[in-house]
C-alpha cells in the first residue's frame, strides 16, 4: 500500500502541484509521461510521490509525448485507471493518439497546461494546444486557477470512467497564471479524495482471459460513421454525468461547479465569454464597472469546452444586448472558435445580441483589467447604439496598428 | 510458465487455435505462419499488440476478429508503447490485488511490419526496450510496405524494387542498403535478439519460447515472404524461405545480452544468392548485363557478413 500523505486543511499550491495531488489521491494505476513547459511539474512532482512511496501504481518515462500517450491508452485497456499530463508542442505531437484513444472509449485523464504552439515557439500560455483538441473526441473541462485544478482532475476521474461516459477527459489550466501561480488551495484528505473518485470498474479489459477482447478494429465505409456518431452521442450526453458529479463534489465540499459559469449576469446588458484565467480578469473588470461607470457588465465562463453547453449558452446570454466573444488562439483566416460557438448557440434562438469577436493573450501576452474594460466599454456603446459599432473581429492588446476584420453591416 | 512442447508440424493443427484460420492474408503469406507458430510454442495467456501493416488490417476487420486472446491496434509505430502500457498495468494491478486471475501467467508480445519497425515506429520500440519492459517484439520482415502496395522501407535490399524505388532505364531499383535491425537492437543491451525464419520451423519455435521465457525486453527479426510484393506463386512461400536462409541472405542467429552470439542454422550447401533472387519478381531487372554488378555486391556483402557472424561466435562475443 502506498503511505498515506497528511495535508493541511490549506495548502499553497500552484497549479501543476494541485494536479499532480490530485492524481496521486485518485491513485493512477499507470501514469506514462513526458515532460514539457509548463506541465513539467507534474509529471516531476509525481515522480517525487514514486520516489518516496506515496504511489503504488505504475510510472512510465516514455520516449515522446507520442508514446506516453500510446502506453496510457495500452494500460487503458489492460483495465486500470490512467493519466497523463502534458502541453503545446506534446500535445500536438499526442494528437493522432488522442483521437485513437477516444474512439477506443478508454477513460483516460490528461491534464493539459495550456501553452502556445510554434512557430515561433513559445512557451507561454495561450489556448492554442486546447483547441486543437475539440474534435478529438475528450470531454474538454477548463479550469480558471489552482483549487480548480485540483477539483477538477479528482472530478475527471469519475466522469470519464462513469459507464454511462466511458471517455478520455482533459482538464485545462492556463500555462503559468495558472500553473506556475501558488495559491491557497483547500484539498481533501487522501481518504475523502479516494472515496469520491472511487474505485476503478474495469470493462471490456485486455487483462480478463476469459474473455478475450480485440481493441482497434478496422471498420471502413459500413460501419464508421456508426461508430463516429455513437461516440459523438455519448460525448453529447456525458453533460448528465458531468451535472451529477459536479453536484456531488458541492454535497462534499461545498464548492459548486457548473458547465456554464455566469457572474453577474442576472441583470447583464452587456457580456464577455471567455475561458481560462481570462474569466477572473473579466469578472473584476466587471465589478468595477459596475461600480464606477454603471455599466451593467456580466461574464460568462465554459467551464465544460466539450460538450459545449449551447443550451445554457442561449439562456445565459438571451437578455443581453451585447457580447463580447474572446479568443486566446489564433483562428488562422476564420472567426475564433469560441466566437462560432456563441453565434451558432444564439442563431437559434429569438434573442438576437450584437456579437463579436477579440482575439488576444496569444503566446502569453498579458491581459489586463483594462483591456476587459476597454472590450465591456464598447460593448457598451454597441447596446446603446442598437447597433455594432466595431469590426466583427478585433486584436487586443496587439501592438504595431490596429488590426481587425470584417465591417459590421449597420441598421 | 508453462509452453507447449511442439515435435512435428502436425501438432500445430491440434494444438489450440487463438489465432482463427479466417482472415484477409493472401494465400501464400507468410505473415500468418511466423504468428501461428508464436501463439502455439505458449500455453500463457497472451496479451497482444499489433501495428498498421496487412497482419492488423486482414484479421480485426468489424464486426470480425481473427484474435482469440486479447489484442490491440493503435496506429502504424506504436504497438511497443501499447504492449508495454499493459505490461505497466499488468504490473501495478498484480500488486494491488484488482486482477481477475492474479496467478495467470501472461506474456505480452508486439507484432510489427519491417515499416512500422525499422522506420516510423522505430522509436517507440527503442524507448520501450531501453525501459525495460517485460515483453517480446516480433517484427514481420517481408522488406516492404506490403499493406499500402509494396513502398520501400530501411529494410528493403539493395537492387529490389518497389513502387517507390522503382528499376528502370536508368535505375536498379533500391540504391540504399538494409539496416542491420538486429544489431541495433542487440546494442540496446536487449537480453535476447534473434533473427528467425519460418521454414526453420523448430528453430523458430524454439528462439520465440526463449524471448517468452526470458525476463525483460526481447527482439526478433523474422522473415516473411510476402508473395504479392516479392512476386513469386503462392505454393512456394517455403521454397523462396529456404532459398533465403541457404543463400544466407537471412542468416539464423541469435544474440544474448549484447554480447554473446550463436549461429542457429548452418546451411549444408550454401546456394549461390542469384538462386534466391531468381525466384522472384522484384529482382527481375538485376539479371539485365548493366545491372549484374548489383548482384555481385550483394553476394559479396552477403559473404562478409557470415564470414563476420562466424568470427564473432568463435569469438563468443
Ligand atoms: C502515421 C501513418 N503513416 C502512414 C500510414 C500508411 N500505412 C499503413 S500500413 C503501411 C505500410 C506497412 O508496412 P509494414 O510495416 O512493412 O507492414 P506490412 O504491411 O508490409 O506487413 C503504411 C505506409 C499509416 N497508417 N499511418
Ligand atoms: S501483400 Fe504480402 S504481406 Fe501482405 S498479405 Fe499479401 S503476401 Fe502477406
Ligand atoms: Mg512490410
Amino acid at each position: 500500500m502506498a503511505d498515506k500523505m497528511e495535508l493541511n486543511e490549506v495548502e499553497v499550491w500552484d497549479g501543476n502541484y494541485a494536479a499532480s495531488q490530485a492524481l496521486r489521491q485518485a491513485q493512477v494505476d499507470v501514469v506514462a509521461a513526458y515532460p514539457i513547459t509548463p506541465s513539467t511539474p507534474i509529471v516531476e512532482n509525481y515522480g517525487a510521490y514514486v520516489a518516496n512511496g506515496y504511489v503504488d501504481g505504475e510510472y512510465v518515462m516514455a520516449e515522446s509525448e507520442h508514446g506516453a500517450m500510446s502506453a496510457c491508452v495500452g494500460a487503458a485497456a489492460a483495465g486500470g485507471r490512467v493519466a497523463t499530463a502534458t502541453s503545446s508542442q506534446g500535445f500536438m505531437l499526442m494528437l493522432e493518439v488522442l483521437y485513437q484513444a477516444s474512439g477506443m472509449r478508454l477513460p483516460i485523464v490528461l491534464t493539459v497546461v495550456n501553452r502556445a504552439v510554434a512557430s515561433p515557439l513559445n512557451v507561454r500560455g495561450d489556448h492554442g494546444d486546447m483547441y486543437a483538441g475539440r474534435d478529438s473526441g475528450w470531454v474538454q473541462i477548463d479550469a480558471f486557477n489552482a483549487q480548480e485544478a485540483y477539483d477538477l482532475t479528482l472530478c475527471a476521474f469519475k466522469i470519464g470512467e462513469d459507464l454511462d461516459v466511458r471517455l478520455p477527459v482533459m482538464v485545462h489550466q492556463d500555462g503559468f497564471v495558472t500553473s506556475h501561480t501558488a495559491q491557497n488551495v483547500y484539498p481533501l484528505s487522501d481518504e475523502e479524495a479516494y472515496a469520491f473518485v472511487g474505485d476503478y470498474k474495469p470493462v471490456d479489459e485486455m487483462l480478463d482471459f476469459s474473455r478475450p477482447v480485440t481493441y482497434g478494429a478496422q471498420t471502413e465505409e459500413d460501419w464508421h460513421y456508426e461508430h463516429k456518431a455513437k461516440q459523438h452521442k455519448a460525448l453529447m450526453e456525458s453533460y448528465k454525468v458531468i451535472d451529477k458529479v459536479f453536484e456531488e463534489f458541492e454535497k462534499k465540499t461545498g464548492r459548486k461547479y457548473n458547465r456554464l459559469e455566469q457572474y453577474m449576469m442576472e441583470d447583464a446588458e452587456v457580456a464577455i465569454v471567455a475561458l481560462g484565467t481570462t474569466v477572473e480578469t473579466a469578472i473584476y473588470a466587471a465589478e468595477q464597472l459596475r461600480k464606477d461607470e454603471g455599466i451593467k457588465a456580466g461574464v460568462v465562463a465554459p467551464r465544460s469546452f466539450r460538450p459545449f453547453p449551447y443550451n445554457e449558452i442561449r439562456e445565459a446570454l438571451a437578455n443581453v444586448k451585447s457580447v463580447a466573444v474572446l479568443d486566446r488562439s489564433c483562428p488562422m483566416g476564420a472567426m475564433g472558435a469560441l466566437y462560432n460557438e456563441i453565434c451558432g448557440a444564439m442563431a437559434s434562438t429569438p434573442a438576437n445580441p450584437l456579437v463579436t469577436n477579440y482575439i488576444y493573450g496569444l503566446g502569453g501576452r498579458d491581459f489586463a483589467v483594462e483591456d476587459a474594460k476597454n472590450i465591456f466599454r464598447e460593448q457598451k456603446a454597441n447596446a446603446d447604439a442598437g447597433y455594432i459599432t466595431t469590426e466583427l473581429q478585433q486584436f487586443s492588446g496587439l501592438r504595431g496598428p490596429k488590426l481587425a476584420f470584417y465591417e459590421a453591416k449597420r441598421s | 510458465m508453462a509452453i507447449t512442447s511442439i515435435k512435428n508440424l502436425k501438432e500445430f493443427s491440434t494444438t489450440n487455435e487463438r489465432f482463427e484460420g479466417a482472415h484477409l492474408l493472401c494465400p501464400g503469406c507468410a505473415h500468418s505462419m511466423i504468428v501461428r507458430e508464436l501463439l502455439n510454442c505458449t500455453d500463457d495467456n497472451l496479451v497482444l499488440a499489433t501495428n498498421t501493416g496487412c497482419l492488423e488490417v486482414s484479421t480485426a476487420v468489424y464486426p470480425y476478429t481473427s484474435w482469440d486472446t486479447s489484442w490491440i491496434h493503435i496506429g502504424f509505430e506504436n504497438a511497443a508503447s501499447a504492449v508495454t502500457g499493459a505490461e505497466a498495468m499488468y504490473k501495478a494491478r498484480k500488486r494491488k490485488g484488482t486482477l481477475k486471475d492474479p496467478d495467470a501467467p501472461v506474456k505480452f508480445v508486439a507484432f510489427g511490419g519491417d515499416g512500422s519497425t525499422f522506420d516510423i515506429g522505430f522509436q517507440w520500440i527503442s524507448g520501450a526496450v531501453e525501459r525495460g519492459h517485460d515483453f517480446t517484439y516480433i517484427c514481420l520482415d517481408n522488406e516492404n510496405y506490403a499493406n499500402t502496395g509494396g513502398q520501400r522501407s530501411s529494410a528493403t535490399p539493395i537492387g529490389a524494387h518497389t513502387s517507390t524505388a522503382q528499376a528502370g532505364r536508368v535505375s536498379y531499383g533500391k540504391k540504399q542498403k538494409k539496416k542491420d535491425i538486429v544489431g541495433i537492437f542487440a546494442a540496446h543491451g536487449a537480453p535476447y535478439v534473434a533473427q528467425l525464419s519460418p521454414n526453420k520451423w523448430k528453430i523458430m519455435a524454439k528462439g520465440f519460447q526463449k524471448a517468452l521465457e526470458t525476463e525483460g525486453p526481447c527482439f526478433i527479426n523474422t522473415v516473411s515472404a510476402c508473395t504479392t510484393e516479392w512476386k513469386f506463386d503462392p505454393k512456394d512461400t517455403i521454397h523462396v524461405t529456404d532459398l533465403a536462409t541457404d543463400s544466407l541472405m537471412f542468416p539464423i542467429y541469435e544474440i544474448i545480452n549484447g554480447t554473446k552470439l550463436n549461429i542457429l542454422y548452418r546451411p549444408k550447401n550454401i546456394i549461390p544468392v542469384e538462386e534466391y533472387l531468381a525466384a522472384q519478381g522484384r529482382y527481375k531487372h538485376l539479371f539485365k548485363p548493366e545491372n549484374r554488378h548489383v548482384i555481385e555486391q550483394i553476394q559479396k556483402e552477403i559473404d562478409e557478413k557470415w564470414e563476420y557472424l562466424q568470427r564473432r561466435e568463435e569469438a563468443s562475443v
